[in-house]
């Protein structure tokens, strides 16, 4: 089973000499830190800068650049700045060629639901919806079960939707899965962990491609 | 010779700001947000304001203050966390909050300065953002019919601007400034450092004064920092 860097390792491998990357905050964050060797890539942050770097050291903190979760950062030589509607133009116009974001429930055939639960603060959807509309390949990076120990691989979300038909991958502590024939197509397991584990986990359909599934490779 | 569109001080900047009006308000979270206007907004009470603004700051910065006062009617926004006040206003039904995509947002405001009426996306389409929204097909996928935002008065933050109203951001504190600073009847501009016409290089002006009406200089700017993440000195 993988923790949470696990996950932003094995997403990590997705990432193309080239590549223009949206993280989203969480477990996605974590994916800057596992950059393949030998290749370049750029983060953009949809609050207006592309080659966003590291934090900054102590001391070196600027108000005035910071990235969409709010945090201290610093820029890569390189970089832009930019405005929010150039910022959105990038997404939209599929400048961006992948986004990583986390989720609280995703359903078979691609639903992604991570803005709003009922009943509780609706602090609102920020730039998700805008990202997961457009976005040509969208991964997924969260946890296979919620804190109550249930499924968040769904036949169909029970959450209001972010967007719909949309993710392509989902990386998990258990397993990658990719979004294909109304399923949950499974393609690797985390390293020790069996079918029968993942299967046990997901409530949405699972397709197993026969009992040869390949641990990860991290 | 160019038009003069400095003013003395955030009172004369603020003044004909009355109650009931709509206002947009730059900044991301607390970067870029016009601290001095908020502050003068504070103390002349105005109120029953709709606030478009992609964040409504924290409990006691940024638009938070206006919140304490109970001075904002209606607040349209992407993302509101952060904020315990505002929190309980909304639940108890005080404050009227309308949500909305980010990036729809961001070109709601563009497009509201443009003179373009409305525009189609696909953000929202399929979730409760759609709504009664028109739908339409393009290129073979689902879009939904998003309207231009005005506001009667737009303020902005700019890191230099001179007596022309032309404007330079700095770093990620440009974010909706910009695009605000363009769908305001009235734009009122506070900004770090204010030089006389001519001081700023052409080539260099993100906001041109044009979109400007009054500029002024901030007396003094807190920049107060949200998430301090910093990594240890090596």
């Amino acid at each position: 089973m993988l923790d949470k860097n696990g996950i932003a390792k094995r997403i990590a491998q997705e990432l193309q000499h080239g590549y223009y990357v949206n993280l989203g905050i969480g477990i996605p964050t974590l994916v800057a830190n596992f950059i393949p060797e030998g290749i370049e890539v750029e983060f953009q942050s949809e609050n207006g800068i592309l080659g966003m770097g590291a934090f900054p050291e102590e001391g070196d903190e600027d108000a005035d650049l910071i990235n969409a979760g709010k945090q201290t950062i610093t820029a890569m030589p390189g970089s832009a700045y930019f405005d929010s509607a150039t910022s959105f133009a990038m997404i939209r116009g599929r400048h961006v060629q992948l986004t990583v974001l986390g989720a609280m429930e995703i359903a078979q055939n691609g639903d992604i639901a991570n803005w709003k639960i009922p009943g509780r603060m609706v602090k609102g959807m920020g730039g998700a919806m805008d990202l997961v509309a457009s976005a040509e390949n969208i991964i997924v990076a969260m946890m296979h079960t919620n804190k109550r120990g249930e499924s968040k691989l769904l036949e169909k979300c029970s959450l209001p939707l972010t967007g719909v038909g949309c993710v392509k991958k989902v990386v998990t502590n258990l397993a990658v899965m990719e979004i294909k024939d109304n399923g949950f197509y499974l393609v690797e397991r985390a390293p020790g962990v069996s079918i029968d584990e993942i299967v046990e986990a997901t409530d949405g359909r699972l397709i197993v491609p026969g009992d040869n599934i390949p641990e990860m490779d991290i | 010779m160019a038009i003069n569109k400095q003013v003395a001080n955030v009172e004369e900047a603020c003044k004909g700001v009355r109650s009931g009006m709509t206002l947009m308000l730059g900044g991301f979270g607390l970067c870029g947000i016009p601290e001095n206007s908020i502050a003068e907004l504070v103390k002349t009470g105005v109120n029953e304001l709709t606030c478009i603004s992609n964040n409504a700051g924290v409990d006691d910065f940024g638009l938070g203050l206006l919140l304490q006062g109970k001075q904002i009617k209606k607040m349209i926004s992407s993302y509101v966390g952060e904020n315990d006040e505002f929190e309980r206003q909304m639940l108890s039904g005080e404050l009227e909050v309308d949500l909305i995509p980010q990036g729809s947002l961001a070109e709601r405001c563009r497009a509201g300065g443009a003179g373009i009426p409305a525009f189609f996306t696909p953000a929202g389409y399929g979730t409760e953002v759609q709504g009664r929204k028109e739908v339409r097909m393009f290129k073979g996928k689902p879009h939904i019919l998003e309207t231009a935002l005005e506001a009667d008065f737009a303020i902005v933050k700019a890191w230099k601007g001179d007596s022309s109203g032309n404007l330079i951001f700095k770093a990620t504190a440009k974010n909706f400034n910009p695009l605000m600073a363009m769908a305001g009847k009235t734009t009122i501009a506070e900004v770090e450092e204010l030089v006389p016409m001519g001081e700023l290089d052409p080539n260099e002006i993100h906001t041109p004064g044009i979109f400007v009406q009054r500029i002024f200089q901030g007396e003094k700017y807190e920049k107060r920092i949200e998430q301090r993440t910093t990594q240890p000195k090596v």
